[in-house]
């Protein structure tokens, strides 16, 4: 306990990089989980194909292998991130951090695409064809009708899969990136008497993390709720 | 695809336009497919030498019996914990007595929220760090007992949740019926709910251990034994890193997509439409507006 709060500058700077980490690949991730939704909903079936094929594949893969591959094998075909220098404050984002982006936003986005098809799925027929019926537009059903239902019933599933994200940028501080865990790893090194109490305190501060994000997403699934 | 909720049934021009888009996808997607096994075979990745490894017996027989083995050992111990651990609580937290249902509450809560790389790193410096030695069939029990204490606790509060979700989805009669007939608290919770819910539960039980397979190489943190650990020894002599991603990619996927396959026969064949979504229940977000 005292360790972390001896190095508490240095405990903040790790969940700074784990909160950055996961706000850059909340967006990426939504963007291309959007993308790939588009394709596996929409009426081309070799888009469809391709967005089927890509989610199975991803999300059967082990994270950590993801990682490796970025890691490891891509410089070999170079594919590599030592270009990204951007420095803001007191903080480095290298190549550490963007390997870390890249992994994490391309797992995560396989599980966004899931939790937006659901949301899609949960929109009952009925409710397109009612809107053609009295006569509505292409746009006005999507706009209008279809795209808030959607939206509304994909907010608890994709909050899940950024929390299982928020979680999942754990991994890395495993991965060269001194974010969270690896200044727990640092700590625990360095202070071994205090092993359980610094394990409680990094413990705590990722619980906070993921109750603020599921804080977001209930008031979020409140406000939309319909009456 | 013609029930679609999003658009209508194409009429002539839209199916031409469709087909446009289909062509110009196909040959972007051909292209795309292309160029990288142009970029690979231009860079020398397809040279025998690089792949020899994943064609040798003793190198195969390394990747499953010491690779492939000791992760599904690892998963199945730690999807056994899980279950043990998840029905303690997950019936705890259903308890009458709030004595009982707190400190499961805040248990569960605590390692569901939790990275559960965080906990496995944790036990590894606290209990496993020096020990040596074997255990069963696994070289180096350390960071074996690491990834699976880790991962039980972790999946474990999940199955809690699944447990509780599956006691929910049965109907009330059911309970009520068995106190009717005079049965005690203890015999409605073993005799009636619990059989019933496990075979709601199943699917999401097994959806689980594909988490827990995935997560087994997580063990890389601690040098966990497994896939991961053997692909990752085979590069570091051979300098084959593209080649043994892709293999140990390979595996874990038609390993998973085994136990989906299996998911989605046990949903079929013995629950129907009544499912547990544990993506959700893992992350403790429930729906209210569909209740």
């Amino acid at each position: 306990m005292q360790a972390v709060l001896d190095n508490l500058d240095e405990v903040l700077k790790g969940f700074g990089y784990t909160l950055f980490l996961f706000l850059v690949c909340a967006v990426a991730s939504l963007v291309l989980g959007t993308v790939l939704v588009a394709m596996r909903v929409g009426p081309i079936a070799v888009l469809r194909l391709l967005a089927t094929t890509y989610v199975s594949l991803v999300r059967n893969t082990p994270l950590v292998l993801i990682f490796i591959f970025f890691h490891f094998a891509a410089p070999i075909i170079g594919i590599n991130f030592r270009w990204v220098q951007v420095h803001i404050g007191t903080f480095d984002f290298t190549s550490a951090f963007a390997t870390a982006f890249v992994a994490l936003s391309l797992y995560t986005a396989c599980f966004v695409c899931e939790g937006l098809r659901s949301g899609v799925n949960a929109v009952p027929m009925g409710q397109a064809e009612a809107a053609r019926a009295i006569g509505l537009p292409f746009g006005g059903v999507m706009t209008q009708v279809v795209l808030p239902q959607a939206m509304r019933a994909s907010v608890p599933p994709v909050a899940s899969a950024l929390i299982a994200m928020l979680k999942n940028t754990s991994v890395a501080g495993v991965f060269f990136l001194a974010e969270a865990l690896a200044v727990m790893r640092g700590l625990t090194n360095d202070n071994a008497s205090q092993r359980l109490g610094i394990f409680l305190c990094f413990a705590v501060g990722y619980i906070i993390l993921v109750e603020i994000v599921s804080l977001i997403s209930l008031s979020l699934e409140r406000r939309w709720r319909t009456a | 695809m013609a029930a679609s909720v999003l658009f209508d049934a194409p009429g002539p021009a839209t199916r031409r336009r469709h087909r446009i888009y289909t062509v110009v996808a196909s040959a972007a997607i051909l292209a795309a497919i292309g160029y990288a096994l142009w970029k690979l075979n231009d860079d020398g990745q397809f040279e025998y030498a690089l792949w020899e490894p994943f064609l040798t017996p003793d190198y195969l027989r390394a990747l499953i019996l010491d690779g492939l083995v000791d992760t599904v050992t690892m998963a199945v111990f730690a999807i056994l914990g899980a279950v043990v651990f998840g029905f303690v609580f997950g019936v705890a937290k259903m308890s009458d007595h709030a004595f009982v249902r707190w400190p499961a509450w805040v248990v569960v809560e605590f390692f569901r929220a939790m990275p559960v790389l965080l906990l496995m790193i944790f036990v590894f410096f606290m209990w496993f760090i020096s020990m040596q030695g074997s255990f069963l069939w696994i070289d180096q029990r350390s960071g074996f007992f690491s990834v699976v204490i880790a991962l039980t606790c972790y999946n474990g509060a999940v199955l809690a949740e699944v447990v509780r979700a599956g006691v929910d989805a049965i109907p009330k009669g059911q309970a009520e019926a068995a106190y009717a007939i005079g049965m005690r608290k203890s015999q409605v919770m073993t005799i009636i709910l619990l059989p019933q819910a496990v075979k709601v539960m199943l699917p999401a039980m097994i959806s689980q251990m594909v988490v827990a397979l995935k997560d087994t190489s997580l063990g890389y943190a601690v040098a966990a034994p497994g896939l991961t650990k053997v692909g990752q020894a085979i590069y570091k002599e051979f300098h084959n890193q593209v080649q043994a991603a892709i293999v140990l990619a390979v595996l874990y996927v038609g390993l998973n997509l085994l136990l989906t396959a299996l998911a989605t026969w046990i949903q079929r064949r013995f629950v129907g439409e009544n499912k547990i979504d544990v993506v959700t229940v893992a992350a403790g977000i429930e729906s209210q507006s569909r209740a």
